[in-house]
């Protein structure tokens, strides 16, 4: 017998290549072309704020766990860079530099290390800076450069309402939707209007989709229940009154609606775990959202309806349990 | 070929590794002693009816059945016994072992051993049962539940389907597709046995399409036999699981802490059926069986036919020797088989495979904080929440994990293979599930 | 005056004189009378509501003492001898005294002595690793080293040490209730008398192999040769399975055994410093092993 110290272990003693990092660093790639797309559009201000977002996200989740924690450093598994660059794409691209870095002490110090760490937090780290931002800071978080014109200027860019502001604002001039200046459906679609940073293009948020579905990173639950549940409801107020309820292609190509249903309805941890309670989650991010921005006093309504939906995970994960195998049902 | 079936929900696909399909099944070489320990099955200990000094066959009694839910054991070699002493086993732990030293290779005369074909089906139920129980047959494919309970069916029950497990859905392990490329025919002959046994008019033998020989082969057979038929099916695990068979096969759900006899299905191994088919036709009792070695740096994966109580060790010599950079050595397949402390361990009834595996895949990944992705959830296969579980057997909250029903939980590994985060789930699942188990029996104590 | 004033007043008036009288009904008919005695054995109780007496916290313990017709058999590990006493006096009764107890660990098998002989790599819990396999050393009876003591004690008396991968007992903070006891899946912790200032004599080993494979596994382990159990004048040591034991009870820490054992398995502590001619017999002990 040879003195080999061989290794004791339970079963299984085989785990899949998929790595905490990997996803994360899906989530990243895709998103990549609504980046790109924000950097066509407007210029060195998205870049400027987004390597600052992502920076003092990854900084700051570094010096809290090295420093007042004192455990060891994860930032290697890249969840803080997806925060830095989400909350990044949440924000108007003029916003001054020290509301950003105070935008990523929200996310990653208040949201995400004082509940435990990664995988502890109840809110989306980036949704809750974002709000938070809104309601601190509402003149700069609501003044968005125009694409295009301004792609040189950072804080000093010339800045437009986004289309859902002009909406609300016509709406209660009582102009009907055909008296309004919105942008035509084609330039929504390529991100062509005013808005935050990653949430113009329509396009590069559904190719990012696309990657993290062909990756398995997220199922199509949840974004498909959000689309499809704002397209079902604007429809029909669309359908009852059409001059003054916007068409459904409207409502989703705006606001962030695919940003948040793709990348921050999704996120791991604030989403319930399986397929029916992700239904419920993202009816509820439907409806509210709807909700919010008909009858709500913020044009904008996905960054409260995920918020409020995430504090509503713990009870849906509680209660909707999935199907056990071999469980005799109900009916018999 | 009909359509692939598998089970719904749940399931991952590691890598197969089948680096030994290729290789038929070679006869091992005696060693100069076997180690056969008593407990080689589910349920009672039997005991020992020899004495040290004893002159024993080959086929020859060790040691007696202890009680219905208990198998037989038979000598695996001739020569004399040399210690009742316990031995420690792959955990450390001693455990009553009979050693034998070899000498020569002397049959038990009541034992056929021509090779020719015996599909004489003359032969009672109940005799089939019978001489299925004395030769001490239980479920090769790790499971080692034996056999002639399986058959006994309850009063009240009736079966109508007999399952024939030849998923071999664990990574790397090739002795049941070996076994069914080469004893085609007693397989055959067997089911009929079985199916006699039972009485059920209808057989379906379950192969993943990752071995279409296997299915070409059995099916081409099974042509000439009334009620045999081969299902296809998609490559998953835990396919091999009882429960997760019937479901691919039948579409019938084992309720929860229930047997298949109450969806009307039996289920055996492959190997066991050749088994069967030995104790029947040639009153042959379990002494052998074929045990798969492998590993990615083994020189010589292979499929061997082993005596019962052969060292591990002398297995991996056959193949080529340890290779120098061996980190671990599992008994069984890598999703389910167990990790053991040393080689000088000995084939039991319930080895299937030796899988080496070298140092940089022995270790698992540093666990990192759940991210609450839901793979693990997505995996499960019985519907439970790993991830759950994990959390409340860390705060210790047994009472809570029995009402989300651990004991469901088959530990089939496939919510730790599909972690990203590299979570324990399923030590943290077993440690509550032992928890859990104290807690039920102590009640049902009380009672 | 304004009526809305006068009819609201009449109205929440009359609401509480009604849900008091409900309330004044209710608490009476469901009013469960308790022994007032029961407050106060748990007043005088730790508070830790730890267990270690084998009832649900302390209050269990104050119910069945106050309702035991056998009171002073029961025994808080926590409070020890002074609540006893005072729960005793609230019953109107005395309860002898019962010497104080503290956690030991017998076992001294730490990588230098003990060599690995494999690698555990699973979720660290003695339980979980003990139901996997007999340990990671060629010693199936010795400490695993995973902290399950450590992570059960309340009052974070046992720390496992990162040298020798064994626990530590601070014994200032043990009270003796016995968590890490349960909790060892090898049972290698007891609950043993402290002793006159804390000195006492105990065998830090449990192997029951045989002295030749129990030396082979751990350079520390008892052989079972007997020795101590000859020298000892007040027959308190017993040799069973190849293992010595020490019967607190019968000890007078003399200490001969602890010179005479030859693989030094038998410890002393908190004893002074030894004179040079019984160091001897020590320091030999040591060489040998």
């Amino acid at each position: 017998m040879d003195n080999k110290q061989l290794v004791v272990s339970l079963s299984p003693h085989v785990q899949s290549p998929q790595t905490t990092q990997k996803l994360m660093l899906n989530v990243v790639l895709a998103l990549m072309p609504a980046f790109a797309v924000s950097l066509f559009y407007f210029g060195i201000g998205p870049l400027l704020v987004t390597l600052l977002s992502v920076g003092s996200c990854v900084l700051i989740e570094y010096l809290i766990q090295r420093f007042v924690l004192r455990t060891k450093s994860t930032v290697g598994d890249l969840s803080a860079v997806v925060t830095g660059l989400i909350l990044a794409f949440n924000v108007p691209s003029n916003l001054p530099w020290y509301i950003v870095v105070l935008g990523a002490l929200v996310a990653i110090g208040m949201t995400k290390m004082s509940f435990g760490g990664l995988g502890n937090n109840i809110f989306n780290p980036a949704i809750v800076a974002r709000v938070f931002l809104l309601i601190s800071f509402p003149v700069q978080m609501t003044s968005w450069p125009q694409p295009i014109e301004s792609r040189l200027q950072y804080t000093d860019a010339l800045t437009g309402a986004t289309p859902l502001a002009v909406l609300k604002e016509g709406l209660s001039k009582g102009q009907t939707i055909s008296q309004m200046d919105l942008p035509s459906n084609m330039d929504m679609f390529m991100g062509l209007m005013g808005g935050s940073l990653g949430e113009i293009s329509a396009l590069a948020l559904l190719i990012g989709m696309v990657w993290l579905l062909i990756t398995r990173t997220i199922t199509w639950h949840i974004p498909v229940s959000i689309i499809g549940t704002v397209a079902a409801f604007t429809g029909i107020l669309w359908l009852v009154a059409p001059e003054t309820n916007a068409n459904p292609i409207f409502h989703l190509l705006t606001g962030g609606l695919l940003l948040g249903a793709i990348f921050m309805a999704t996120d791991y941890v604030t989403s319930p775990m399986h397929p029916a309670g992700m239904w419920v989650y993202g009816i509820g991010i439907g409806l509210l959202t709807v909700i919010i921005r008909v009858w709500g006093s913020y044009p904008e309504g996905m960054s409260f309806a995920i918020l409020i939906m995430n504090s509503v995970v713990p009870l849906i994960n509680k209660y909707m349990k999935p199907k056990r195998f071999g469980e005799r049902r109900a009916a018999q | 070929m009909s359509k692939l079936r598998t089970f719904r929900k749940g399931g991952v696909h590691p890598p197969e590794q089948k680096l030994s399909a290729d290789r038929p099944i070679e006869r091992l070489q005696l060693p100069a002693k076997v180690y056969i320990p008593l407990q080689q099955h589910i349920g009672a200990p039997p005991t020992a009816v020899v004495a040290k000094g004893d002159r024993v066959k080959v086929g020859q009694l060790l040691a007696q059945s202890g009680g219905f839910v208990s198998a037989n054991i038979h000598s695996s070699v001739s020569g004399v016994v040399e210690s009742l002493e316990p031995i420690a086993d792959g955990t450390g732990y001693k455990r009553p072992t009979i050693t034998i030293a070899v000498e020569g290779d002397e049959w038990l005369e009541s034992i056929d051993r021509s090779t020719e074909l015996n599909t004489n089906l003359d032969v009672a139920p109940d005799e089939i049962v019978k001489r299925i129980a004395e030769a001490g047959i239980v479920g090769l494919g790790g499971a080692t539940f034996p056999m002639h309970v399986k058959l006994t069916i309850p009063t009240g029950k009736k079966a109508n389907v007999l399952i024939v497990n030849a998923v071999e859905c664990e990574p790397y392990l090739t002795s049941d597709h070996r076994v069914m490329l080469e004893h085609g025919p007693e397989i055959m002959v067997g089911l009929q046995l079985l199916m006699k046994s039972i009485g059920v008019e209808r057989t379906v033998i379950g192969i993943e399409n990752n071995k279409p020989d296997a299915i070409a082969h059995l099916s081409k057979l099974a042509q000439d036999y009334k009620g045999i038929e081969v299902q296809p099916l998609r490559v998953k695990y835990p396919q091999g699981g009882e429960k997760m068979l019937i479901k691919a096969i039948t579409g019938r759900e084992v309720p929860s802490g229930g047997l298949p006899i109450e969806v009307g299905a039996v289920v055996v191994n492959v190997g066991s059926v050749l088994a069967a088919y030995e104790a029947v036709q040639k009153r042959k009792p379990l002494f052998e069986r074929v045990v798969t070695v492998t590993g990615k740096q083994l020189e010589k994966p292979s499929n061997f036919r082993v005596r019962i109580g052969t060292p591990i060790s002398t297995l991996i010599e056959a193949a080529g020797g340890m290779p120098s950079d061996t980190g671990k050595v599992i008994s069984g397949g890598p999703m389910m088989g167990k990790a053991l402390i040393s080689t000088d361990v000995a084939v039991a009834k319930g080895t299937s495979g030796v899988v080496l595996m070298p140092s940089s895949e022995a270790t698992k990944g540093e666990p990192q904080a759940c991210i609450r992705c839901a793979r693990c959830v997505n995996a499960c296969p019985l519907g439970l929440e790993p991830y759950l579980f994990a959390r409340l057997s860390q705060r210790g909250r047994f009472a809570d994990m029995e009402n989300e029903r651990v004991m469901d939980c088959m530990e089939c590994g496939s919510c730790f293979y599909a972690c990203p985060a590299k979570v324990s789930l399923l030590d943290y699942i077993k440690l509550g599930k032992n928890e859990v188990g104290a807690m039920i029996r102590s009640r049902n104590a009380k009672k | 005056m304004n009526p809305i004033i006068l009819y609201s007043v009449l109205i929440l008036a009359g609401l509480g004189i009604v849900l008091a009288i409900v309330l004044f009904v209710v608490a009476n008919k469901f009013r469960v009378d308790e022994d007032p005695r029961i407050d106060e054995v748990e007043a005088v109780l730790p508070g830790a509501n730890c267990g270690g007496c084998g009832y649900p916290g302390c209050r269990g313990f104050a119910d069945a003492f106050v309702k035991s017709d056998n009171p002073s058999a029961m025994f808080c590990p926590v409070g020890g001898n002074k609540a006893m006493e005072a729960a005793a006096a609230i019953m109107g009764m005395s309860i002898e005294a019962k010497e104080p107890q503290v956690a030991v660990v017998r076992c001294a098998g730490s990588p230098a002595k003990r060599p690995r002989t494999a690698v555990y790599n699973s979720a660290p819990s003695c339980k979980l690793a003990a139901s996997l396999f007999a340990g990671d050393t060629a010693c199936p009876f010795g400490c695993l080293g995973l902290g399950d003591c450590s992570r059960v004690c309340k009052f974070g008396a046992i720390a496992i040490d990162p040298t020798t991968l064994l626990p530590v007992v601070n014994e200032e903070l043990c009270t003796a209730c016995g968590a890490c006891v349960s909790a060892c899946p090898k049972n290698v912790i007891e609950l043993r008398k402290k002793g006159a200032k804390g000195r006492r004599v105990f065998v830090s080993c449990l192997n029951r192999d045989k002295g030749g494979v129990a030396r082979k596994a751990c350079g520390v382990a008892c052989i079972g040769c007997g020795k101590c159990a000859k020298i000892c004048p007040f027959e308190a040591i017993t040799v069973e399975n190849n293992v010595a034991y020490i019967d607190f009870e019968r000890c007078k820490a003399c200490r001969k055994c602890v010179g005479e054992c030859p693989t030094g398995a038998i410890h002393e502590v908190n004893f002074p410093p030894r004179k040079p001619a019984a160091t001897e017999a020590t320091t030999v002990a040591e060489a040998q092993s």
